[in-house]
């Protein structure tokens, strides 16, 4: 891919290698201005759309402190009530019209498609910040730069994903960026919640090796990184079978009492059971790191769509 | 069952080696519906000589252009398209996939942005010809059926 100046960041399928390692490195370097260690205002004067058709806290507020921290400014909207939206107005008209109160836009829309619809009709750059059961690039983002800063790189890395690795699509996601790198992988999830056979055929076609289990507690030991997701009621039909599961993959400090010294567990948050709270002060626990990991992560997309670089 | 029921064209385009069951989505696709000019035969479950039935489509007075022919590849691979000058078949062509279909097939999953009231076609993306894989360009889903997705 080309030039980064204007560039859409809409599915992590569009990053290669290169582009990732070129946004882990400028995220690195935005580190210090994220925590407010550093000021430094290169977008001043620039102003970020933020349109969430649908509520996600987190993604919002981390990519409007990034824009922040670096000097520009946000409008835009938390929930579609209350705005033309709910008056029936098109996606395409809203956009068309947000293109000129803004330089770039960052969408989160419950329909599958939304961001690359809204990129046909702008040519301001779109960050896609999650479409329905689609694409959420800047969460893989962020999950590749925790390992990539936690680790001093992802090469090499032992890597496990464990829980609905069906529907999760941040599983999804990661596992074809991670096809990217010389890893190996392991799924972890119960039969019916496995990973989809057109994810798994995609990582098997670019020579990652992968192996696919039910037992979390025999691959513990062997693991970098532990990357566990939430198991959703709703998936099971039968409530026991569900705390059954539930239970087998709830990762706790016991379970990580055989683990390397340097294993790190992950989650996407927010946690319910799956991650217990004893596991918070251990060295393992990153996931509020990851979450931090979300600011630099969208500082050094914006820096680079709307500034240019690499 | 040498002479068919509806006689040879004098002008215009012959679809031959339609599955059968197809010919009136062949029209669909291309887009001939009731207001054309001329006369358009359709000649359904024709014994054929390879695959047991078939299906035809004769547009008199008209010569389809290729391009467009080939977005019935997607629901009839095998298809041939003769152009018919003067009761002779003056050119012969088979049809190839297109890489990108648009405007012409409806998107399988209910909830991706292109089945709703936006301005756009759908667009979908050939992933494999054999067997047939087609990916919407917008939600990235894998389309199942295409002949129940032809709009």
């Amino acid at each position: 891919m080309g030039g980064w100046k204007g560039r859409d960041v809409l599915s992590i399928a569009d990053f290669s290698r290169k582009d990732i390692d070129l946004v882990l490195k400028t995220a690195k370097k935005m580190v210090p201005i994220a925590r407010g260690e550093r000021t430094s205002r290169p977008l001043e004067g620039r102003i970020l759309a933020t349109l969430f058709y649908e509520p996600s806290t987190r993604t919002r507020l981390s990519f409007e402190s990034a824009m922040k921290r670096l000097g520009g400014d946000v409008v835009g909207f938390t929930s579609a009530e209350g705005t033309s939206v709910q008056k029936g107005e098109t996606l395409a008209d809203t956009i068309r019209m947000v293109e000129s109160y803004s330089d770039a836009i960052v969408l989160r829309h419950p329909q599958e498609g939304a961001a690359r619809l809204a990129a046909d009709f702008t040519e301001r750059p779109v960050v896609n910040a999650g479409d329905g059961a689609g694409q959420h690039p800047t969460q893989t983002l962020l999950d590749l730069y925790t390992m990539w800063d936690e680790r001093g790189g992802i090469d090499g890395a032992k890597i496990a994903l464990v829980g609905d690795l069906k529907y999760g699509r941040t599983v999804h996601s990661l596992t074809y960026a991670l096809s990217n790198f010389p890893v190996d992988l392991t799924f972890v999830a119960p039969s019916n919640l496995q990973m989809p056979k057109e994810v798994v055929e995609h990582a098997r076609a670019q020579g990652v090796p992968l192996a696919m289990t039910e037992d979390l507690t025999h691959v513990v030991p062997d693991l970098d990184v532990l990357y566990v997701t939430r198991i959703q009621k709703e998936r099971f039909p039968d409530p026991q079978e569900y705390a059954k599961v539930a239970g087998t993959y709830r990762v706790d400090a016991a379970l990580l009492r055989d683990a390397k010294k340097g294993l790190i567990v992950m989650h996407p948050l927010p946690r319910v059971d799956e991650v217990a709270p004893d596991v918070d002060p251990t060295p393992h626990a990153r996931y509020f790191e990851q979450a931090f990991n979300g600011v630099p992560v969208r500082m050094a997309l914006l820096s680079l769509i709307l500034e240019g670089g690499g | 069952m040498r002479d068919l029921k509806v006689t040879p064209i004098k002008n215009g385009t012959v679809i031959d080696h339609i599955p059968t069951g197809m010919a009136l989505k062949v029209l669909r696709v291309l887009g001939i519906a009731g207001d054309v000019a001329s006369t358009v035969s359709v000649l359904m479950h024709v014994p054929s000589k390879h695959r047991g039935w078939k299906d035809i489509v004769k547009v008199e007075d008209r010569e389809l252009n290729p391009r467009e022919l080939n977005k019935i590849a997607l629901i009839a691979p095998d298809a041939t398209i003769n152009i018919i000058r003067n009761y002779n078949v003056a050119e012969k062509h088979t049809v190839t996939l297109p890489e990108r279909a648009v405007g012409i097939l409806k998107c399988g999953n209910p909830n991706c942005i292109t089945n709703g009231r936006e301005p756009v076609e759908s667009v979908f993306l050939v992933r494999s010809k054999e067997p047939l894989r087609l990916r919407c360009q917008y939600c990235d889903r894998e389309l199942e059926d295409v002949a129940t997705a032809i709009l």
